[in-house]
C-alpha cells in the first residue's frame, strides 16, 4: 500500500526532451489513468516509476521514499507489460511463482500464492503449460497473475488490453477494476483509449507531448475540460468547436449566427476577444427531438448533411460556422441528407476557450 | 477426367520429382563419407581398384586393427590425437562460446560509441583466409614458445571462433524481447540472475548452435593446425592423418578408418544438440 508522488519529473534522450517536468500525487489504492495520443510519453512516465527508464530530473516517490536511483527489484511494484512479456521457457506456474522463488519464499508459500492467484483469473486448469500454448486472452490473465502474486505497493500496467480484441476487451476491462477493488492496491494505468480510462480510473491524468494537460475524476475532465485538447480527446464523439468572436455582449460564430455567452463564462471575456465555443452532440438537438432544456439555450437552423441512425437516437452531422458540426437527435425519424432542421443549443452545458491559449473561459 | 483427380495425379507427380531430387541432393552429400566408411572396412586393392568395386565383397577391422597396432606395423598413436583433439577443441569452444555470449549480448543489447564500426572490425577479421595466417601465426608461436602446445592451437581457434560466435549470438539474443528482462527485474531479479534465469534459457537453443559451429571448425580444421604442431603431444586428428602418408605410398584404408574416428565425435555432439537446433527459440512469451 502506497503513495506515488512525481515532482517534476523531466525525461530526456540526449539532447531530445520527451517528458517536461510533471508533476502528480497518486494516493494509496488509487487508480490513476494516464492517458493521450501515442507518443505524448505515457510509457515512458511509467517506465520511470517501474526503475526501468533513468529520470533526468525531478523526484519519483513511492511510499515514503525517494526511489530515483533504486533498482526495479527494490521498488516492490510489478508491472503488466503491453506484450506479457511472459517467459516462455516456464510453465504458466512457474511464470507465476517466479517473483516469490527470486524472493527464496517457502516452496508451500509460492504453490499457495499461485493457486490463489490462478483462482482469481481463471488459470488453474492452463498450469501446466507453456505461454506459447495460450490463446492472446489466457496470456493476458497469466500476466495479470503475475503481477498479482507478489501483493506489491503499485501495480504499473502499460496498454496492458491493447492486443485484445473488441469483445475481449471490455470483459478484461472489468476484470481489471474487479481486482482492483479485490487486491485494494495503488495502481497507474497507462492507455490511449479515452474509454478503458473513463470506465477505470478514479483520477485521470491527460498528457499530451510530455506535459500534463489536466488532472481529475472522468467526470470533472469530461464536464469541465481545461483546454481545447481535453475536449475533443475525451468524449465520443468528440466536441464541437467553433471559431468566434465576443460582439456586445454575444458570441458571433465566424460566418454563422450568434449565441449568447455561457454564463459561467460571462465577465471573463472582453469585446473583441476571439474565442472558441465548444458543447457536445448531446447538448445540439432538433427541436422536438431534445431533451427538455431548462436552462439558456439558443435556437440555430442546420442542414443535415449525414445521419448515422444508432437504434436510440440518430447521430446528424451538419456544417455551422465553417466546421463540421455533429448533433444528437432522440426519438429518432428519418432525416434526409440536405434537410434543413431547426437546433437548440444547450447554453448551460457549453464550453468557451480562448482562441489564442486554447485553455478554458470558464 | 475430372478436374480433381488432375489435381490429385499433379501433386503425386511433383512429390515423386520432389523426392527424387531430395535423393540425389542427399547422394550428393552423403556420398564421399559413406566411402570413407566403406574404405576403412576393405582392402587397400579394393580401394584401389578401377573400375571402382562398389559391392564390398571383403569386409574386416584390418585396418583398425593396424591403427592401434604397434607403432612399427602401421600403427598411429589414435588415443593420443583423440584426446589432443578433444581438449583443443572442447577448450577453445567453450571460451568461444563465454566471450561470444558476452560480446553477442553487448551488440545486441547496449548502445555505446563505435558499435557498428566494432561490430564491422570483428566481422572483417573473418575475411581474412586463416591459411594465410599460418606463417605470421607461426612466427608468433615460436618467439612465445606456444609452438606444439595446447594452448597454442587453442588460442588460434578461439580467435578464430570468437567473430563467428559473436555474431550468431548477438542474432539470437536479438530476438529475445528485451520486455523478458524487464519483466524480471521487476520481479525481482538482479541484471545478472535476469541474464541468466531468463534470456539465457530462452536464448539458448542459438547459443548451442554456435556452439557445435565453434566445435566442428577446431575439430575439423587441418591447415594451421599442421603448421603449429610438430609431435604426438599435440597433434590433433585432421593432422594425424598425415602419418598414412609416407615417402611412396599412401595408406588410404587407414587414413579411411582415422576419418572414421574422427567423424563419429562429430556425428555424436551434433545429434545431442540438434534436438535443441529443431525446437529453436521457444517463442510465445510475448504476443508478436
Ligand atoms: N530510446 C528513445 N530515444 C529517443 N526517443 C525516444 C526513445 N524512447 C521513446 N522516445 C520518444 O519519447 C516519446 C514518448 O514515448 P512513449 O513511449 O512514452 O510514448 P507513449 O505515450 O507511450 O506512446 P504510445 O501510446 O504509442 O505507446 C516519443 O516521442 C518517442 O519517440
Ligand atoms: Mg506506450
Amino acid at each position: 500500500m502506497a503513495q506515488v508522488h512525481l515532482r517534476n519529473v523531466v525525461k530526456k534522450y540526449g539532447q531530445l526532451q520527451v517528458v517536461h517536468g510533471i508533476n502528480l500525487e497518486i494516493e494509496d489504492n488509487e487508480f490513476v489513468v494516464l492517458v493521450g495520443p501515442s507518443g505524448c510519453g505515457k510509457s515512458t512516465t511509467l517506465r520511470m516509476i517501474a526503475g526501468l527508464e533513468d529520470i533526468s530530473g525531478g523526484e519519483v516517490g513511492i511510499g515514503d521514499r525517494v526511489v530515483n536511483d533504486l533498482p526495479p527489484r527494490s521498488r516492490n511494484i510489478s508491472m503488466v507489460f503491453q506484450n506479457y512479456a511472459l517467459y516462455p521457457h516456464m510453465t504458466v506456474r512457474e511464470n507465476l511463482g517466479f517473483s516469490l522463488k527470486i524472493a527464496k519464499r517457502p516452496e508451500a508459500e509460492i504453490e499457495q500464492a499461485v493457486d490463489e492467484a490462478a483462482g482469481i483469473l481463471s488459470l488453474t486448469e492452463y498450469l501446466d503449460r507453456k505461454p506459447g500454448a495460450l490463446s492472446g486472452g489466457q496470456r493476458q490473465r497469466v500476466a495479470m497473475g503475475r503481477a498479482i502474486v507478489r501483493h506489491p505497493d503499485v501495480f504499473l500496467f502499460d496498454e496492458p488490453l491493447s492486443n485484445l480484441d473488441a469483445k475481449l476487451r471490455t470483459q478484461m476491462r472489468t476484470e481489471i477494476k474487479k481486482l482492483h477493488q479485490k487486491v485494494k492496491s495503488t495502481i497507474v494505468y497507462v492507455t490511449h483509449d479515452q474509454v478503458e480510462a473513463m470506465t477505470l480510473a478514479d483520477r485521470i491524468v491527460i498528457m499530451r507531448d510530455g506535459h500534463i494537460e489536466q488532472v481529475g475524476t472522468p467526470l470533472e475532465v469530461f464536464e469541465k475540460p481545461a483546454n481545447t485538447f481535453v475536449a475533443t480527446f475525451i468524449g465520443s464523439p468528440p466536441m464541437n468547436l467553433l471559431d468566434g468572436q465576443v460582439q456586445s455582449g454575444k458570441i458571433a460564430l465566424d460566418g454563422g449566427p450568434s449565441v449568447s455567452i455561457p454564463e459561467q463564462s460571462r465577465g471573463k471575456v472582453q469585446d473583441g476577444q476571439a474565442v472558441i465555443l465548444g458543447f457536445r452532440a448531446d447538448n445540439l438537438m432538433p427541436v422536438g427531438h431534445s431533451m427538455p432544456m431548462p436552462g439558456e439555450h439558443s435556437e440555430l437552423g442546420m442542414t443535415v448533411n449525414l445521419s448515422e441512425p444508432l437504434g436510440t437516437e440518430t447521430l446528424l452531422f451538419g456544417t455551422l460556422a465553417g466546421k463540421e458540426v455533429q448533433a444528437k437527435m432522440l426519438h429518432p425519424r428519418p432525416v434526409a441528407p440536405g434537410e434543413r432542421l431547426e437546433f437548440q443549443l444547450d447554453l448551460t452545458r457549453c464550453h468557451l476557450f480562448d482562441a489564442k491559449t486554447q485553455q478554458s473561459l470558464g | 477426367m475430372n478436374e480433381n483427380l488432375i489435381h490429385r495425379l499433379k501433386g503425386h507427380v511433383l512429390k515423386v520429382l520432389h523426392l527424387f531430387a531430395l535423393f540425389i541432393a542427399m547422394s550428393i552429400i552423403c556420398i564421399p563419407g559413406l566411402w570413407v566408411v566403406l574404405n576403412s572396412f576393405r582392402p587397400t586393392v579394393e580401394i584401389m581398384a578401377k573400375p571402382p568395386v562398389w559391392i564390398p565383397n571383403d569386409l574386416s577391422l584390418d585396418h583398425y586393427r593396424a591403427m592401434f597396432g604397434a607403432a612399427g606395423e602401421g600403427g598411429v598413436p589414435v588415443l593420443q590425437y583423440f584426446t589432443n583433439s578433444l581438449i583443443i577443441s572442447l577448450t577453445s569452444t567453450i571460451i568461444a562460446i563465454l566471450v561470444g555470449m558476452a560480446g553477442g549480448y553487448a551488440f545486441a543489447r547496449f548502445k555505446f560509441r563505435g558499435k557498428a564500426g566494432i561490430f564491422i572490425g570483428i566481422m572483417i577479421t573473418r575475411a581474412v583466409p586463416g591459411v594465410s595466417l599460418s606463417l605470421p601465426l607461426f612466427i608468433v608461436m615460436a618467439k612465445t614458445g606456444l609452438i606444439d602446445t595446447h594452448l597454442g592451437l587453442i588460442l588460434v581457434y578461439i580467435a578464430l571462433n570468437v567473430p563467428f560466435t559473436i555474431w550468431l549470438i548477438d542474432g539470437f539474443f536479438r530476438q529475445v524481447p528485451v520486455d523478458l528482462a524487464e519483466a524480471a527485474e521487476i520481479d525481482g531479479c538482479t541484471r545478472w540472475q535476469a541474464f541468466w534465469k531468463v534470456e539465457f534459457p530462452v536464448a539458448r537453443a542459438g547459443i548451442a548452435s554456435a556452439g557445435i559451429f565453434a566445435f566442428l571448425t577446431s575439430w575439423n580444421e587441418y591447415a594451421l593446425a599442421s603448421q603449429l604442431t610438430r609431435s604426438t603431444f599435440s597433434k590433433t586428428m585432421p593432422v594425424g592423418l598425415r602419418d598414412f602418408t609416407s615417402e611412396f605410398t599412401i595408406n588410404w584404408g587407414g587414413m579411411c578408418a582415422l576419418a572414421v574416428l574422427m567423424i563419429i565425435p562429430a556425428l555424436i555432439l551434433t545429434f545431442i544438440v540438434q534436438k535443441h537446433l529443431i525446437s529453436g527459440l521457444t517463442f510465445g512469451g510475448v504476443k508478436g
